[in-house]
């Protein structure tokens, strides 16, 4: 069996926040291997500093120290043009709180990486339609985000993630503002498109409905990775955990 | 390969467009301030503008006018210099278009900051930032400022037609009062752009959590 790329790669990351008198620091050394194609969820108590790790990965926070390889490439040495095209092409993101444009329509919203990326409008708009019609908003290309509900808004999300064919999803949270069903819904998508696509998710959450997708759970406490669990461990765990969610 | 991020003109024009017009109340408001801020500053300048043109009229009607209503005029004068009280008045009309455009612009720009972090995270350079809110800026500044300084010119007009009869029409100095409405336009225009131009490079140079974190 042939090792598998590794698409990210943290090292060392420590990450302090200075609040004047006390310097908090929020991540305290976290050394991370992740693999091409696998889905992954990043767990751990509010606080514990999984979402800082999250920014981390996704280049939009610095690290103190420590390095953070996406592709083999320590995205503290790109340039502002680069990282820019980076979070264009390489990455997809999805928030908690959906970060949708609010004064363009869904189709809009998912157009607008896509016209960064250099594609021609006409190529957006028909590419728009099709990952409209995959996350299941076929005819909802003119509503604006404040005319859909929040499992709409965060498949508009999804969609808009997708445009530029990333190597990487990053979640932060994808299920928190949803309730029950309509995470599950989100949660179910993300892995669909992760198998279909060979897409590499990362989700940050502390919600348990998302382990039972997961190949890989990395378990975040007091900004150290507590342990890593692979699929199989899993499956005995999350049995019993369905009362656990809220 | 140089690995490039686009935003072609033309749809930054349609960004900041758009946003205009689908927040169109939130621009209304800020447009209004803009033009009663211009309006204002026309007002006052055209009023200065008239009441000379009319003391180098050396017309009598109008001198009696004028010195009814509290101007100094010795005989003889052909130009009337601005008195302590009317320069003070031009000062004052010109801070409160400052204050009230950059206020408006600063507001509508913080508000927005969500927005900015978010499309930095979908790839956008600072610049393509700075440049939708510039534009979106003019577009605002120079509607309002024209508007505004037709609104103040044709109440400066109006008031002195009612006070000194329409004789006083053709002694009207039109030239100065065009003068006057070109100035307060690039004056209104200036002012939106200062506004909206300071928060925004703040905003773009943010790192994206930063600028998503920023309390609505």
């Amino acid at each position: 069996m042939t090792e598998k790329k590794k698409i990210v790669r943290v090292t060392g990351v420590t990450k302090d926040f200075d609040l004047g008198k006390i310097v908090v620091k929020v991540l305290k050394g976290i050394d991370l291997e992740i693999e091409e194609g696998r889905y992954i969820s990043i767990m751990g108590p509010s606080g514990s500093g999984k979402s800082t790790l999250f920014n981390m990965i996704g280049g939009l926070d610095k690290p103190t120290s420590g390095k953070v390889f996406i592709d083999e490439v320590d995205i503290a040495q790109l340039d502002a043009y680069e990282l820019a095209w980076l979070r264009c092409r390489k990455i997809g993101y999805i928030f908690q709180t959906f970060n949708l444009i609010p004064v363009m329509t869904a189709l809009e919203n998912i157009t607008i990486p896509m016209t960064f990326a250099g594609v021609s409008n006409d190529d957006a708009l028909r590419r728009g339609m099709e990952l409209l019609d995959q996350v299941g908003l076929t005819g909802r290309h003119t509503h604006r985000p404040s005319e859909l509900s929040g499992g709409q808004q965060q498949r508009v999300a999804v969609a808009r993630a997708l445009a530029n064919s990333p190597a990487i999803i990053l979640a932060d949270e994808p299920t928190g503002n949803l309730d029950l069903t309509t995470g599950e819904d989100i949660i179910r998508l993300l892995k669909e498109l992760s198998m279909e696509r060979g897409v590499t998710v990362i989700s940050a959450t502390h919600d348990y409905k998302m382990l039972n997708v997961s190949d890989q759970v990395v378990w975040i406490r007091d900004g150290q990775v507590d342990k890593i669990q692979q699929r199989e461990e899993l499956d005995i765990r999350t049995g019993g955990l369905e009362s656990a969610t809220h | 390969m140089r690995r490039l991020v686009a935003l072609p003109l033309s749809k930054s024009f349609q960004m900041a467009y758009q946003s205009i017009r689908v927040r169109f109340f939130r621009s209304l408001v800020t447009t209004t301030s803009l033009i009663l801020a211009v309006a204002f500053l026309t007002f006052t300048q055209t009023g200065n503008n008239i009441t000379e043109g009319l003391v180098t009229s050396q017309n009598p009607e109008f001198i009696q006018i004028l010195t009814k209503v509290g101007y100094d005029i010795p005989p003889g004068t052909t130009s009337i210099k601005s008195s302590a009280k009317q320069r003070w008045i031009v000062f004052l009309s010109l801070l409160v278009c400052v204050v009230g455009i950059i206020n408006a612009q600063l507001m509508s720009v913080t508000e927005r900051f969500r927005e900015i972090g978010t499309l930095k995270c979908l790839g956008a350079l600072d610049r393509f930032i700075v440049r939708i809110f510039v534009i979106e800026a003019t577009m605002q500044g120079l509607v309002g400022g024209i508007l505004g300084a037709l609104l103040g010119t044709m109440v400066a007009l109006t008031a002195s037609i009612i006070r000194f009869g329409l004789s006083s029409v053709s002694f009207m100095p039109w030239s100065e009062i065009g003068a006057t409405i070109f100035y307060a336009v690039t004056i209104g225009t200036g002012l939106s752009l200062l506004g909206v131009l300071y928060p925004a490079i703040i905003a773009s140079r943010m790192l994206p959590i930063d600028a998503m974190r920023v309390e609505q």
